[in-house]
């Protein structure tokens, strides 16, 4: 474990002081050059990086009406100041989301308006000097793209845009993380952010297979690229190796075993995770999500269901149609894509699902919202929908479920501090203090209600979680799907129908 | 015409069209950047309505700012509102005849709008020297802009009921700026530093964050529909046109 002191936890939220330059020192790894030329990006910085730069900021705020408007109507009012997990975490006084994005707007003002030109020190622009440059680095790497702040903005200036936009320009004069740089190399490569190739993808689904029928006696199966299945399951790619995500995937199988729906995931597309998003980048996103087309026209499948995973549901729900779309070779009747809880809450509403909600009885459940489908996606169809349909999953899977502070759920959720491209060793300072007020949520209940099962649909919150509650004296046992619930509540063979 | 007339309603001229024509060049960027995918944040409106409705709840009664800090709201509901209430109270230098409810109404309004200007920029600005956070996000332009209200809100005060100007006069002045039949400006100090300031903060407008005004009005996290998973949109024909050349030149 990383050596970090942790404050206490009491289940209260507290504003820190503002600390300037405390978590100045946390720069994540930087991209080699191999890597950033393999995603067609400068291998290092460019020489007259400035003048690339500015180019490049031009030709987004051109293109980016969000960067073009946000850039000049924020009025400093204050609202967002206390908004950030991470300046809860860190008392860094420029990871308050203004003055994060004010980092940014220095520059834009100097290169792009009037007053800038005129008297730079008047309006607070700066020359992009290397020092800047490297502000940015290291704090638009601070940012976890969750859009909180956006939420309490008179404006909706949305902070994770920006960051967005600052990390494309600097991959553009050839400075980029090495941790989300590599995931896209990887997504290239083999089809998914682990580097899994596909027989070992095979292997886990037939030890799946295994598994599920020496835990319950019931061949529940789970395929992988087999043609002319209805059903095309795009998971997060740590569903099939890491803990406590294969739980879900588990649950996810079991599902369609008993809606009797033919399925299969794809060894070309074995990832809905889009660091392309992370990056700020349209078409390494667009490249990404194009694998996953191609592979469902390839499979001739009428329906594309995804598993548990935040950035990546923000992505497919409000991304795909531009970026890949038409979609028009899939079953209209259903939606492009499907999330999981979608397709089992309402396979439960209508009677398909036998549940015996006593095999959860030992967990006392509380949920947390993940930023990217709470505050940047829907689910249902309808507004809210993404609170409510987790957590009727939940209900309809278990007896005890407790919510945690009003402020921390919902639109208000707070980041796992992980999210954004940051689930990294080498920002693991950060996201230990980032946690900070989901932790302190989380103690609340844990105290107050027994709460010992935090229920998620996200891959980077259940493995950000694991690794960082246990530095809070929170066991890393307690985090878990939504889909680990609803598989071991159902009874497998208990429910016979058409669908 | 006095000398004085001439470059007070030369100025006027050059200020309004300054501001004008900054104004709109500003919208007009703004409404063409294209907003190629759809960021709108929760919760997302699924018809126009719905989005027209957040839009004006953020508009009209601060609806973000209030969830976000109630302290910070207080202070700039009043401000704004009393703001608009100055506004109103202004229509007689610049419209005129006006019905006869106005002119029943005008003094209480104005009066009222004063009062709530002052006293919220003074609650503004103590947040800026006083709240420790506020305070270091402000630049030199944020405590200008609200000196440059102050200043020209005092003097209006103190035209009305310290140093009482010929309203009269002014009266006639304004109105011949805005029928552009130009009469000969009041040769009273106050009131001429009154309208100086307006100047300037009409010349200041369009390249400041008070186009906040405008703005508010073209943020995609508000103002977009969440359209995107709605299934008769799945065969892509609905897209916008730049999305469309933008995925056509994102695979070329």
């Amino acid at each position: 474990m990383a050596d970090i002191v942790t404050p206490k936890l009491d289940g209260k939220i507290r504003i820190p002081l503002m600390e300037e330059g405390a978590t100045s020192h946390y720069h994540t790894l930087e991209s080699s050059p191999k890597l950033n030329e393999a995603l067609g990006y400068p291998g290092e910085l460019v020489e007259n990086w400035q003048e690339k730069a500015i180019e490049k900021f031009r030709e987004v705020l051109d293109t980016n009406k969000a960067l073009r408007v946000f850039m000049d109507i924020c009025v400093k009012c204050g609202s967002c100041t206390d908004k950030c997990h991470y300046f809860i975490g860190t008392h860094d006084s420029r990871n308050m989301p203004v003055a994060r994005q004010d980092l940014m707007r220095k520059v834009y003002r100097r290169y792009f308006t009037l007053g800038g030109k005129l008297f730079p020190k008047l309006v607070g622009a700066s020359d992009f000097t290397k020092e800047v440059l490297d502000e940015w680095y290291t704090y638009f790497h601070q940012c976890s793209q969750c859009r909180r702040c956006s939420v309490f903005c008179p404006y909706g200036i949305d902070t994770a845009e920006i960051s967005m936009a600052a990390r494309l320009i600097m991959s553009h004069i050839g400075l980029s993380s090495k941790y989300s740089n590599e995931i896209i190399a990887k997504v290239y490569n083999t089809g998914n952010n682990l580097g899994i190739p596909a027989p070992a993808l095979a292997g886990t689904m037939e030890f799946l297979e295994e598994e599920v029928k020496d835990a319950t006696g019931v061949d529940v199966r789970y395929p992988m690229d087999e043609k002319g299945a209805d059903v095309l399951l795009i998971a997060p790619s740590a569903d099939f190796f890491s803990a406590p995500h294969v739980d879900s995937l588990i649950g996810y199988g079991k599902v369609f075993h008993e809606a009797g729906i033919s399925w299969t995931v794809s060894s070309y597309a074995s990832e809905f995770a889009n660091f392309g998003m992370f990056v700020g980048d349209f078409h390494v996103m667009r490249k990404i999500a194009q694998r996953i087309k191609d592979a469902a026209r390839e499979f001739g499948v009428k329906r594309i269901v995804v598993g548990e995973c935040g950035h990546a549901w923000r992505v497919g729900h409000s991304f795909w149609n531009t970026l890949v779309g038409p979609w028009d070779f899939l079953d209209q009747r259903y939606p492009v894509p499907q999330h999981i809880c979608e397709f089992s809450l309402d396979l439960i509403q209508r009677g398909g699902l036998k549940l015996d909600k006593s095999a959860n009885d030992a967990r006392i459940v509380t949920f947390h919202d993940s930023c990217n489908v709470a505050r940047a996606s829907s689910m249902g169809g309808y507004e809210g929908g993404q609170f409510e349909v987790p957590r009727e999953l939940i209900r309809a899977t278990c007896n005890n479920f407790v919510e945690m502070a009003e402020d921390t759920i919902k639109e208000k959720t707070y980041c796992c501090g992980g999210g954004g491209g940051l689930l990294t060793d080498d920002l693991m300072e950060l996201r230990i203090r980032g946690v900070l007020p989901r932790a302190e949520a989380l103690h609340a209940v844990m105290e107050s209600h027994g709460v010992n099962y935090l229920a998620l649909i996200c891959a980077i919150c259940k493995a950000q979680f694991t690794k960082v509650l246990p530095y809070y004296n929170i066991p890393m046992e307690v985090v878990g799907g939504i889909h680990q619930l609803v598989g071991d509540a159902i009874v497998l063979g208990g429910a016979k129908h058409e669908v | 015409m006095t000398r004085l007339s001439m470059v007070y309603i030369t100025l006027y001229y050059i200020a309004f069209a300054i501001f004008l024509g900054g104004f709109l060049f500003k919208i007009w960027r703004f409404a063409k950047t294209p907003a190629p995918l759809v960021i709108v944040g929760t919760p997302g409106a699924k018809s126009g309505v719905g989005t027209a409705l957040r839009v004006a709840s953020d508009a009209l009664l601060f609806r973000s700012l209030f969830r976000g800090n109630k302290w910070i709201w207080v202070g700039a509901y009043c401000f704004h509102f009393g703001l608009l209430f100055l506004i109103f109270r202004h229509l007689r230098y610049f419209v005129w005849p006006l019905p006869m409810w106005y002119s029943r109404v005008e003094q209480l309004v104005g009066i009222t709008g004063g009062l709530m200007v002052v006293i919220g920029i003074g609650w503004l600005l103590g947040r800026r020297f006083f709240h420790a956070r506020t305070r270091y996000i402000s630049a030199f332009s944020d405590y200008f802009v609200l000196f440059l209200l102050l200043a020209i809100a005092g003097t209006g005060l103190l035209i009305k009921f310290s140093v009482r100007t010929d309203i009269i006069a002014v009266k006639t002045f304004m109105l011949g700026l805005a029928r552009l039949h130009p009469q000969p400006a009041p040769a009273d100090p106050w009131f001429l530093l009154h309208f100086s300031l307006v100047l300037v903060l009409l010349v200041y407008f369009p390249f400041s964050k008070l186009m906040h005004a405008g703005g508010v009005f073209f943020s995609p996290t508000r103002n977009q529909i969440d359209w995107t998973r709605s299934t008769e949109r799945n065969g892509g024909t609905s897209l916008p046109s730049r999305t469309r050349s933008l995925r056509r030149s994102a695979r070329g």
